[in-house]
């Protein structure tokens, strides 16, 4: 396998040019800063200089005196100060203004990462930049066994079929995996001609029982002493919150032990497109058409994340396959969840085909959904309160979003400032979950000796973080 | 007879680039690297470093034997190549070894151009091209006082300095009547004039060397106005010529370098050339120029590696950008591209302080150059400004005021 390295991500329209980093850097650095911040072409714009440690340097291929080499170990172009004679040259070779000459001593300066905890990332109040560590995630995955075969027959983009594979990759062969109608069985991974396309124990439940079907299996291997199997679902958002949430509730209400997982794509897609009760306002879908009259669906998304919030599930948590870093944090920590209660990971996952979105821009369409809050990422456990996992402040307008998807292309201003306005109110509504709820006394809370209830308390205040990657 | 599917000639800057480009398209394929040098790899440009004791000499290898098993390249070190026969495809070694090759590279760089002063070949004297040169003038340097340097271009600076340092009486003559002529203007060459002047090194300029006598002690440089420099030590540095003698009766077309096209393919069928060798497309004038320079080597070293690996994609070469980063006792010149261009179509912006001298040149409100002393800018951004031919219509006074903020702010729009 080859090997990844992780990075610091820049995004301008975040950054207020307050220059918090460069203060950080000059100050671990003790000396000139190595991230410049320079006023952009609009007022209020930002520009950044920093070095990528590309993966073919041009500054250390003009060096003449092999001063700069790429690690091979972390990615970094590293300067040696005892092999450089001070000629500038490397200067000449970087078109990023990244190694310059110090002002103060007049020796070339160039980033090194701070070797893996840049000061500046942790420095900038706006999350302008952000330590992507994608290639740890990798180097950690990247040779673990994939759960599906080579050839699942999801569309050229597919979101859930990412979300599959990473999922499973992390879980491994320890689970039991039901796949209720929809894109994901509809792909192949329950297979074709009697050969199932996963490659752990994989059954395709009704729509309305999976969760039902679970907790049996869950309560067989709890029997029978197997306390290490996974007993999962990868269900899509049609199977959860309108067709199996009876289920789901009904499961989630009882604490059955298990792992449940929705991908969620806004609709029933491998039947054709139908809308369903997570597809948002104003979507075209193939039953919420639009025409003279329809301008696409006219009911809002229900936020079934939130309905898992108020089961007291043993874990929520939202997360978009833009963020993959928190994505296999969550993940860790719903598996984790799933063999003492209920754990619920909701999972975005923008449709290529039902939505009208290029293949190449899935991901950004991801992001763009996180950055305008119209997806929030946010996780809460019963113990520790709801807690934003991505800061919702300082948000793009929703517009920004819904400009990239097809299927949102005909709506007018008056929708787009609904479904605007609809996105503060939930935002809102988390953040005074995440904030302002008072916090109940763990005496109060502990459940008596012989309910069956999840004897879970609620000792600390619930509070609002912003997450730090 | 040994043969190899790449094989380069010379084992500088452009035949490791181009080793490094070929090997991204093509792991496998043989080749070889056959160099005159006995050495390991290393840069001209290091040279001034060993020769004052800054650098030790084996801590300026640029690939070692590791590497070059690594990547499967062999390397052939302290024969020269003495002669080329595109029919029989096969490259003569000095020790008369026949290579054969399938595509081949020229990479040969230039060496020192001795100019034709009566007397000169009756005396000893020093050039600075190789490792050696650089190990013998720092054993030479020590046991003189007086040293003369014909030629006040990058290398006679460098090492007319190193000399001074070292505590010489240093002279340095020079034809033209600046410092570095062709790289900056008159007005930067005369405060690095200046440094020399304080640093006790006699510049002088505008004068040609006549006739070289050997005397007792050392050597005598008449000039032509009658004057005689004597020294200890004499250091020819009146620059270079493309190492192309090995070529002679092969074919492949040479003019003052081996002529390139814009994939620096040769007139001959699979030979490419690159570096200092070289005659390829100059980005400002559109004609065909050697540019010696190590950007230069570089570029060219990548695309001709590209090439010869057969990359479909490839895009030809938009020529090459004149860069100069310099220090003089330690204090930093920077030029990119025509930075001592002047009159009709430039428009020039001086800025001339005590503590620093800027020097814009646009035309239509594209940067074509900039040079600098003691105020060094980002000059990889100015560079992709010029090749670019940014439009800086919309920002022009921001720039002019501050190149590096603006530099910095234009190139990270144009990347996102
Ligand atoms: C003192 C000094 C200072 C310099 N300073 C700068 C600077 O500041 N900035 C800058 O950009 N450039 C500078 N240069 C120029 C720079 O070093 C060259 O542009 C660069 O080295 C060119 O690389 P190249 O690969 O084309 O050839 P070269 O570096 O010239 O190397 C030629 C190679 O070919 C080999 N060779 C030669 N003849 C034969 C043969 N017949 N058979 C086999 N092998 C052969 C040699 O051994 C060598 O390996 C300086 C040069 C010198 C000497
Ligand atoms: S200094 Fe510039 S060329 Fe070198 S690795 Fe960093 S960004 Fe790339
Ligand atoms: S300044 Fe130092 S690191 Fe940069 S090219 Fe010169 S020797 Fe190499």
């Amino acid at each position: 396998m080859s090997i990844a390295y992780d990075t610091i991500a820049f995004r301008s329209a975040k950054c207020d040019g307050c220059g918090e980093c460069m203060k950080a850097c000059a100050a671990v650095k003790q000396g000139t800063s190595r991230i410049s911040i320079v006023p952009g072409a609009r007022d209020g714009a930002f520009e950044m200089a920093l070095c990528r440690q590309c993966g073919d340097p041009k500054c250390v291929m003009v060096c003449p005196a092999g001063a700069l080499s790429k690690n091979a170990g972390n990615g970094i172009v590293d300067w040696a100060a005892d092999r450089c004679v001070d000629c500038l040259l490397c200067t000449s070779g970087c078109a990023y203004g990244a190694i310059s000459a110090d002002p103060i001593g007049g020796r070339v300066i160039k980033c090194d990462q701070c070797g893996g905890d840049p000061a500046c990332v942790g420095a900038c109040p706006t999350d302008a930049l952000e330590w992507g560590s994608a290639g740890s995630i990798y180097n950690r995955f990247g040779d673990k066994e994939d759960m599906f075969v080579p050839g699942l027959a999801g569309c050229q983009g597919c979101n859930s079929e990412l979300i599959m594979r990473h999922v499973m990759r992390r879980i491994g062969r320890n689970s039991v995996l039901a796949t209720p109608p929809g894109c994901i069985p509809g792909m192949g991974s329950v297979g074709y001609n009697g050969k199932t396309g996963t490659k752990v124990p994989v059954f395709h439940p009704l729509l309305t029982n999976t969760a039902s079907m679970l907790a049996g299996v869950r309560r067989y291997y709890d029997k029978i002493g197997r306390k290490d199997i996974v007993v999962m679902a990868l269900a899509g958002d049609g199977g959860t919150v309108d067709c199996g949430f009876h289920a789901v509730s009904g499961a989630a209400e009882r604490g059955e032990k298990i792992l449940y997982i929705c991908v969620d794509n806004e609709g029933y897609m491998n039947t054709g497109m139908q809308r369903s009760g997570a597809t948002p306002y104003g979507s075209w879908t193939s039953t919420t058409p639009v025409g003279d009259k329809l301008k696409g669906k006219t009911q809002d998304a229900k936020n079934m994340p939130m309905i898992m919030v108020a089961h007291r599930a043993a874990y929520v948590a939202t997360a978009s396959t833009a963020y993959m870093e928190e994505l296999y944090d969550k993940l860790d920590r719903a598996i984790e969840a799933s063999f003492h209660g209920f754990s619920y990971l909701h999972i975005y996952s923008p449709c290529p085909t039902g939505w009208r979105v290029p293949a190449n821009k899935v991901i950004e369409a991801c992001r763009l959904s996180v950055e305008s809050n119209f997806v929030t990422l946010w996780e809460y456990t019963p113990e520790a309160g709801l807690r934003f996992t991505r800061s919702p402040d300082r948000p793009v307008p929703v517009v920004d979003y819904a400009r990239t998807i097809g299927k949102y292309r005909h709506l007018d201003a008056d929708q787009l400032a609904h479904i605007q306005a609809k996105v503060d109110e939930q935002v809102a509504l988390l953040k005074r979950l995440a904030g302002e709820v008072s916090a109940v006394s763990a005496a109060r809370a502990a459940a008596p000796e012989d309910s069956s209830t999840s004897a879970g308390a609620v000792p600390p205040p619930l509070r609002h973080e912003t997450f730090r990657p | 007879m040994p043969e190899a599917k790449y094989l380069l000639v010379g084992s500088s800057h452009a035949a490791l680039e181009a080793l490094r480009a070929i090997r991204r398209l093509d792991p496998d394929g043989s080749m070889a690297m056959v160099t005159r040098d006995g050495a390991l790899p290393y840069s001209p440009t290091v040279l001034p470093y060993v020769m004052s004791g800054r650098s030790r000499p084996d801590a300026v290898i640029l690939r070692d034997r590791a590497f070059f098993d690594e990547v499967g390249c062999r390397f052939v070190s302290g024969v020269a190549a003495t002669g080329l026969d595109t029919a029989a495809r096969s490259v003569r070694l000095a020790d008369g070894t026949q290579w054969r090759y399938g595509r081949l590279l020229v990479a040969t760089g230039a060496a020192p151009a001795i100019p034709p002063i009566p007397g000169l070949d009756t005396v000893a004297f020093h050039v600075l091209r190789t490792l050696d040169d650089a190990v013998g003038l720092r054993a030479r340097m020590g046991l003189a006082r007086r040293a003369v340097v014909l030629g006040a271009g990058l290398v006679g600076l460098h090492a007319a300095e190193t000399l001074a340092e070292a505590g010489l009486s240093v002279s340095v003559i020079e034809m033209r009547g600046q410092v570095l002529p062709g790289y900056i203007d008159a007005k930067a060459s005369a405060r690095i004039e200046a440094a020399f002047a304080g640093h006790g090194v006699k510049l002088l300029l505008g004068r040609t060397a006549t006739r070289v006598a050997a005397q007792d002690v050392g050597i005598a440089v008449t000039t032509d106005d009658g004057r005689t420099v004597e020294g200890d030590l004499l250091l020819v540095a009146t620059g270079v010529r493309p190492v192309t003698d090995w070529l002679a009766g092969s074919g492949v077309q040479v003019e003052r370098g081996v002529l390139v096209d814009g994939f620096l393919r040769t007139s001959a069928a699979d030979v490419w050339a690159a570096g200092d060798v070289a005659q390829g497309l100059d980005f400002a004038s559109g004609t065909r120029q050697v540019l010696g320079i190590i950007p230069t080597a570089v570029e060219q070293g990548r695309i001709a590696g590209f090439d010869m690996a057969g990359d479909a994609g490839q895009k030809p070469w938009v020529g090459g950008l004149p860069v100069n980063t310099y220090r003089f006792f330690g204090r930093p010149a920077v030029s990119v591209g025509q930075a001592a261009a002047g009159g009709d179509g430039f428009e020039v912006v001086e800025q001339d302080l005590p503590h620093l001298y800027r020097r814009i040149v646009l035309a239509g409100d594209r940067l074509v150059g900039i040079a600098s002393v003691d105020d060094p800018f980002d000059a990889g951004i100015m560079g992709e400004l010029i090749r670019r031919r940014v439009d800086l219509a919309a920002v022009k006074d921001a720039f002019l005021a501050d190149p590096t903020a603006i530099g910095r702010r234009l190139m990270s729009e144009q990347w996102r």
